[in-house]
């Protein structure tokens, strides 16, 4: 070893008093809280802004031709625009062309997966009762196996225009012979299981329950939610 | 070269290779093997670890004459942490794809063994300048060995490196190579090519010394 070791300093030879060790203790917990809430303030906006973006982006890719979107939720019985700055424990995504026209919800899933919980977030097109497009959010499916639940495209590709009655069910690859089923990728059939799981599950929360076709929440003109793509 | 540039560039080489912390020390086993499926995980890794390794051991050697030694392991964790929560908070706003795959081994790092015993063992004892050569040299060796270790798998277990394909559609991937067993599997076959060089080398000194000691 090439390790230096400094001469010994005569004072660490006595035993520092216990209100020096508390004090130094409490010193480095000091400077270190000012570091971090430091750093969480630089970043917060930067972190809020990557979220929002990133679900803006999910929700125009599984509904199609959407350009703006704005939250919805149930206050007082009713589905209508989530007020900025206010939160709802349960809220969906409603999707509009360029002329504010409605296309579909964008509903957003969660339920458990092989390994852990999988979030996911689909398009809904109520005019045809059929899920039009299907994004996962988070999951920490097996690397090769079940991530391919959002890496293969085969596998996406079923939800692009699939019926949602009576229910989505999930056959084997290959044995598909109804609009409303669902190949499951070989090798991953739980995780292939969940996605449609979740759907159905998520499904039978909503779809009940949102507004009559031709009576949905209308886009407002100026809103701090428009985005174009 | 003077004698200091000396000593700072053997503080330094000696972490990429004779005293590297993965392949010689197997230290820092947990993220080494958890992260490595992919190179650019491997990267994103050793770049968090070299910048939490270099911040603490600088930290820890300029204020070492101000910790009392009862409490220096709390401190040096106190020090860690606040790094890695800056490392953490970084990662997320800047790369926040990244930060979503290494996910909880960010915070993990808080516990990699390499970065505590490098200011137990080297940055308490040494000066600024030393310790900074030394957490250098310590975490480079970290990111080759990691980097090493992602970019097998990752060929191996997607056919791609960095994200790009390299053998085209026809390629099946050896899927195992990136679940957890084809970790151990390449950190076992790296180690033991790294110790069979390193007895090889002890051989041909062996050698050298005897035909030495012949020819005299």
């Amino acid at each position: 070893m090439t390790e230096v070791i400094t001469t010994d300093r005569p004072e660490a030879d006595q035993d520092p008093s216990p209100a020096r060790l508390i004090v130094t203790l409490a010193l480095a917990g000091l400077i270190s809280g000012v570091a971090i809430v430091g750093i969480f303030e630089a970043t917060f906006s930067t972190i809020a802004e990557n979220k929002a973006r990133e679900l803006r982006e999910a929700v125009f890719k599984v509904l199609p031709s959407v350009t703006q979107m704005q939250e919805l939720a149930y206050l007082n019985d009713q589905l209508m625009p989530l007020p900025q700055g206010e939160s709802a424990e349960k809220t969906i995504y409603a999707g509009y062309t360029e002329e504010a026209k409605f296309v579909g919800y964008a509903i957003p899933g969660e339920g458990p997966g092989f390994q852990d919980t999988i979030k996911l977030l689909y398009g809904y097109m109520p005019a045809d009762r059929k899920v039009v497009g299907m994004e996962v959010l988070e999951s920490r499916e097996t690397p090769g196996l079940g991530d391919k639940i959002y890496k293969d495209a085969v596998f996406v590709g079923n939800f692009s225009d699939l019926p949602i009655d009576p229910v989505i069910e999930v056959v084997k690859k290959g044995r598909r012979d109804s609009d409303n089923q669902v190949d499951a990728i070989t090798g991953a059939t739980i995780s292939s299981r969940a996605v449609v799981r979740i759907i159905n599950e998520t499904n039978e929360i909503w779809l009940d329950n949102l507004p009559a076709a031709g009576s949905e929440p209308e886009m407002p003109a100026k809103s701090d939610e428009v985005a174009h793509d | 070269m003077t004698e200091s540039e000396n000593r700072d560039y053997n503080e330094f080489i000696k972490g990429i290779w004779r005293d590297n912390p993965v392949f010689v020390q197997v230290l820092g086993m947990c993220p080494m093997l958890a992260v490595t499926n992919s190179a650019i995980n491997a990267i994103a890794m050793g770049g968090a670890t070299l910048f939490v390794l270099v911040g603490s051991s600088f930290l820890v050697a300029a204020f070492k004459k101000l910790i009392p030694k009862q409490v220096r392991i709390s401190c040096f964790i106190i020090i860690i942490a606040t790094f890695v929560t800056v490392a953490d908070y970084t990662l997320l706003a800047l790369v926040p794809g990244v930060h979503k795959e290494l996910g909880a081994f960010i915070p993990l790092i808080v516990a990699n063994c390499m970065i505590l015993g490098r200011q137990e063992a080297f940055a308490s004892k040494n000066t600024v300048r030393l310790s900074v050569m030394d957490a250098l040299g310590m975490s480079t060796g970290f990111v080759i060995a990691l980097f090493t270790l992602g970019a097998v798998r990752e060929i191996l277990g997607a056919g791609s490196l960095f994200g790009i394909s390299l053998f085209g559609a026809a390629w099946e991937p050896w899927v195992i190579m990136i679940l957890p067993p084809g970790g151990f599997l390449t950190l076992g076959l790296i180690l033991l090519v790294f110790n069979w060089m390193t007895h090889r080398k002890q051989m041909f000194m062996e050698k050298v010394a005897e035909a030495q000691r012949s020819g005299s």
